[in-house]
């Protein structure tokens, strides 16, 4: 019973993880076909010279960095100040963003950016892409520093209160360092998210404004392509090397 | 206490902003007439839920909810054996766990993108079927049901994963080793014993898996190639394509509707129980 067991999961640890392998494995294939012909760089060479992909990444990585730091920081407040007292209200529709599907979020704010531009004089672009961002990420850093704050002493602060300390100084001087290392998983998870996302963004991006998600989209809608294999190549490598830096620095 | 109170405050206008208020354009959207190019214009008007009950536009959304609960069973299916392998382990534990985890740090669409590279007319598993002369033509592996349901199952399998692991760490090992000394056989421990007490994972996996699957997009597009429509790609075509606000609109909230419903359902099956 347990041998099969252990079959079976195997099974499925090659079902999640194969795929990708392969996919990576083939970047590196000198054949535009799904026959192995020998080792070969052309299809990085080709995902180098590309400037239209370049500059997808070039946005993504933009639009990532700022929501992720603006989310981090607006995520970490809301959890702060729910911590001790609660805010059902802010919690309950943090939570339904969660749940809301990514397509009917993504329809709502195009049609909230299209009726403020008919009094603004505002495009959709980069600016939009990056607000929508931080929209679906708040709740993803507020859990995260919920779960934090919830495993931490609160008599730290209050004696900190006690010694005459004002609320900000408490909060600046003893709660923020012990939040520092859940800030930065949660930083990294919007960094992650906002990378990733293709739906929500693909509604509100402009025309000068594509993200490499969107560029990868496109190419996979045209049939396959080995350029699509090496940026995935490249993708997943990074974040890998990403999430691995940041357990080393959080196991310190 | 006015510390808290500016604490809240940028979560709080980025909710209103940019959730609540487009959720509530959606909703006045909704009840507004098509305008010529695009957009919405008066008069008010009921068409678009009426359009909700055409039997073309209702089969899409019951298409949806059946994928999606198959989806969600598959899931049960083939994750609580895993999760059960993962809760039994002596070794590596942790490595397993993170194993599971780890598809979450990689880009959903670069996931499915895998599958159709494997799964294509000219993609390996066609290739090597050929090369082995099993088949004489390549099988119709993509664009179908089937295809969306792999990719979702694919996509959606560690939310199920998870919560179950959760519940089977927190079980009383001794209690399926008492049901053994009794005499239990190992499939009678497992169905009898193990299973009713990981139930609230099972429920909780089952939610966080549902209800994306309800709503989803990317997989149902690129795996379905356009003929397998579910709810998500109906919105989107009426907001794109087709140019329909209004009705996209009603068709969003009548998402929404049976998203927040399964919720309920579920809050009031598990109160407090939630991971």
């Amino acid at each position: 019973m347990s041998k099969l067991l252990g079959w079976y999961a195997a099974f499925l640890y090659a079902f999640l993880h194969v795929p990708l392998l392969i996919l990576i494995a083939f970047s590196f294939n000198s054949s535009r076909f799904s026959v192995w012909e020998g080792a070969s760089f052309t299809w990085y060479r080709a995902m180098l010279n590309d400037t239209q992909m370049a500059e997808a990444a070039w946005h993504s990585v933009i639009i990532a960095v700022f929501s992720s730091l603006l989310a981090t920081a607006i995520g970490t407040a809301a959890a702060y100040g729910m911590w001790k007292h609660k805010a059902p209200l802010l919690q309950g529709s943090l939570y339904l963003t969660l749940v809301t599907p990514e397509i009917v979020m993504g329809i709502s704010l195009l049609a909230l950016f299209q009726w403020i531009f008919r009094w603004m004089p505002f495009r959709l672009g980069l600016g939009t892409v990056i607000i929508a961002h931080v929209a679906f990420s708040i709740a993803y850093v507020a859990i995260v520093i919920t779960a934090r704050l919830r495993t931490m002493d609160p008599a730290l602060e209050e004696a900190a209160l006690d010694l005459g300390a004002s609320e900000w100084a408490a909060f600046r001087r003893v709660t923020l360092p012990l939040l520092a290392p859940a800030m930065g998983a949660a930083a990294l998870l919007a960094l992650v998210v906002s990378f990733d996302d293709y739906v929500i963004t693909s509604m509100v991006a402009g025309v000068d404004s594509e993200t490499l998600p969107m560029v990868i989209y496109a190419m996979a809608r045209r049939g396959v392509n080995p350029v699509l294999n090496a940026v995935s190549s490249v993708t997943v490598v990074f974040f890998g090397a990403l999430i691995l830096l940041s357990e080393r620095v959080r196991a310190q | 206490m006015n510390l808290r109170r500016w604490f809240l405050l940028p979560a709080r206008a980025m909710q209103v902003l940019f959730f609540a208020v487009p959720l509530g354009i959606v909703v006045v959207l909704s009840v507004l007439t098509r305008g010529d190019y695009g957009g919405a214009e008066q008069p008010w008007s009921s068409e678009s839920y009426r359009r909700l009950f055409d039997p073309l536009y209702g089969l899409i959304l019951w298409r949806s909810i059946w994928i999606a609960a198959l989806a969600t069973a598959l899931c049960v299916l083939l994750g609580f054996p895993l999760a059960l392998y993962i809760s039994r382990a002596q070794k590596y534990r942790s490595l397993l766990l993170q194993l599971v985890i780890l598809p979450f740090w990689t880009s959903f669409l670069i996931r499915t993108y895998a599958w159709l590279f494997l799964l294509r007319d000219t993609g390996l598993v066609n290739t090597a079927l050929l090369k082995l002369g099993v088949i004489h033509q390549p099988l119709p592996l993509l664009y179908n049901d089937g295809a969306v349901l792999l990719g979702l199952v694919y996509g959606y399998l560690p939310f199920m994963v998870l919560p179950i692991y959760a519940a089977l760490e927190r079980m009383d090992p001794s209690l399926a080793e008492a049901a053994a000394d009794l005499g239990a056989k190992p499939l009678s421990i497992v169905l009898r014993v193990i299973a009713p007490l990981a139930s609230a994972g099972v429920l909780a996996g089952s939610l966080l898996v549902f209800i994306p699957c309800l709503g989803a997009y990317l997989t149902p597009d690129l795996m379905g190639g356009g003929r397998t429509v579910m709810v998500g790609n109906l919105v989107q075509n009426q907001f794109t394509t087709a140019r329909d606000w209004p009705f996209g609109s009603a068709v969003s909230l009548a998402l929404m509707a049976i998203t927040a419903l399964m919720l309920a359902l579920f809050l009031r099956r598990a109160p407090a129980e939630s991971p």
